[in-house]
């Protein structure tokens, strides 16, 4: 058994928070710069420059790279032979990104009632996912997320006899429907399978996967290489004033699921894919 | 195609020089607004009270900022979803502001409204907040305070990069620039 102070976890969220509204991820980097030298159109060029730019400013100058600096999404996959001393780890949490949102300079998105409303004030409360793994670490990914491209997202339950190509037009039609909206080029997160709640959670952490990596199935793998294609045939482009780069990135994860279903959830996010990651 | 510089107040002789698909570099006041503020003005307005800005031939920047480290101007500020404002843009129109400044779709009320009224809609590059920060010279809190990254503000910006979306005849860049890109590419 091994023992961590939530203290540490506090002072690990806080550093990832602004991190990862500082520093955008170097796969997510060349994505774009990748994109950038294959698009034609002007005005399309010029978007993607200046969206190179922006990330380059807020790099040197350690500002966020976009004003909606999001709502603390934070992953915890802790080892199941440590145990937490010192406190509250929920309380641990909030404490780190309230610190981080505070002296990161990081805009306050969160409000207290759905409904209701009323900014809390400090960002908080994160959203808090765990897992439960193996060993006597705790690996924490915080994921800053804006809501002008979660507001695009959209889960469905298929029958199973929509089969592949009900999944494959749903994603089109997800894309398609979020048009300009989500700061295109977007990245998009696809989960299929599990639950309906547990494919919401896969197309998020598939988010959070690099985007040049693969998933290991090779059947999903060249799912997603064939959806980001077809994604890119749109003609959306950059901010959605036409071009090719209308995605840079799809992550697929999966789930086994019921005979009687086959959920499918497309979580959509912009260029400003964030995400640090610390090992404690 | 080269960038048009622009100088505000939007006139109406000037929003109907400015052509969907047009990039340009703004500079001049503009008022930045979004969902709780645009909230409060229609319901001052309704009850026929003031705004806290003149409306005539004004600018409004959908954007909620990050907050100013010290020595900078303004945080992070580029644009935010501009459909969330689609209730309160006819009757900011209305009263006279002709511009604004954001991204994403808006519904055809909105662009009957401009039709209407010569409206211009600008898109500002969603996700650049950092790039579009160091145009702004000058902000000043006029209004809703307690609103925090809402709260309405007063800015000078000069150079501002923009491309007109959606122009005082209705043109939409959002189906030509798809429509243009998808018959190239299709040939």
């Amino acid at each position: 058994m091994r023992e961590i102070e939530v203290s540490k976890i506090t002072d690990v969220v806080e550093k990832l928070c602004i991190d990862a509204n500082e520093h955008l991820p170097e796969d997510v980097k060349c994505a774009i710069k990748d994109c950038r030298a294959c698009e034609d159109g002007e005005i399309a060029k010029g978007i993607l420059d200046n969206i190179i730019e922006n990330f380059e400013i807020a790099d040197r100058e350690c500002v966020p790279i976009c004003q909606d600096t999001g709502m603390a999404c934070v992953f915890l996959e802790i080892g199941q032979d440590v145990h937490f001393v010192g406190g509250d780890l929920s309380d641990a949490i909030n404490e780190g990104v309230r610190r981080g949102y505070d002296k990161g300079y990081l805009r306050k998105s969160v409000v207290k009632d759905p409904v209701r409303r009323g900014n809390t004030g400090d960002n908080t409360p994160a959203m808090i996912y765990t897992e439960i793994v193996p060993g006597d670490s705790v690996k924490i990914t915080v994921g800053p997320k804006g809501f002008g491209s979660e507001n695009m997202s959209a889960i469905r339950m298929f029958k199973p006899s929509h089969g592949l190509q009900g999944i494959k037009d749903f994603i089109i039609e997800t894309v398609e429907t979020a048009g300009p909206n989500p700061c295109p080029p977007m990245v998009v997160g696809v989960g299929i399978g599990g639950t309906f709640d547990k494919a919401a959670l896969l197309a998020k952490k598939a988010l959070m996967r690099p985007l040049d990596s693969s998933n290991p199935d090779p059947f999903y793998a060249d799912l997603e290489k064939e959806m980001l294609e077809k994604i890119n045939e749109l003609g959306i482009g950059p901010q959605g004033f036409g071009g090719k780069t209308t995605a840079i990135g799809l992550n697929i994860e999966t789930l086994p699921t019921h005979i009687a279903g086959m959920p499918c959830a497309i979580n959509i996010n912009c260029h400003v894919t964030r995400h640090k990651t610390e090992v404690i | 195609m080269a960038e048009r510089k622009i100088t505000l107040p939007l006139t109406e002789k000037l929003a109907k020089t400015l052509h969907a698909g047009d990039r340009v570099l703004l500079t001049g006041t503009i008022y930045t607004s979004r969902d709780a503020g645009h909230k409060r003005m229609c319901e001052s307005l309704a009850k026929g009270e003031e705004i806290p800005f003149d409306p005539k031939d004004a600018t409004i920047y959908y954007v909620g900022p990050t907050p100013a480290k010290p020595g900078q101007v303004i945080g992070s500020a580029g644009p935010t979803t501009s459909g969330r404002m689609d209730a309160y843009a006819p009757t900011m129109m209305s009263v006279g502001a002709r511009g604004m400044i954001g991204k994403g779709a808006r519904l055809p009320e909105v662009i009957d409204a401009m039709k209407k009224y010569s409206g211009v809609y600008f898109g500002a590059i969603g996700g650049a907040g950092a790039l579009l920060a160091k145009c702004i010279k000058k902000a000043e809190l006029i209004a809703f305070e307690d609103l925090g990254a809402e709260a309405l503000r007063k800015l000078y910006v000069e150079d501002m990069p923009l491309v007109v979306i959606i122009d005082s005849e209705g043109n939409n860049l959002y189906e030509e620039g798809r429509a243009e890109y998808l018959k190239e590419h299709n040939k």
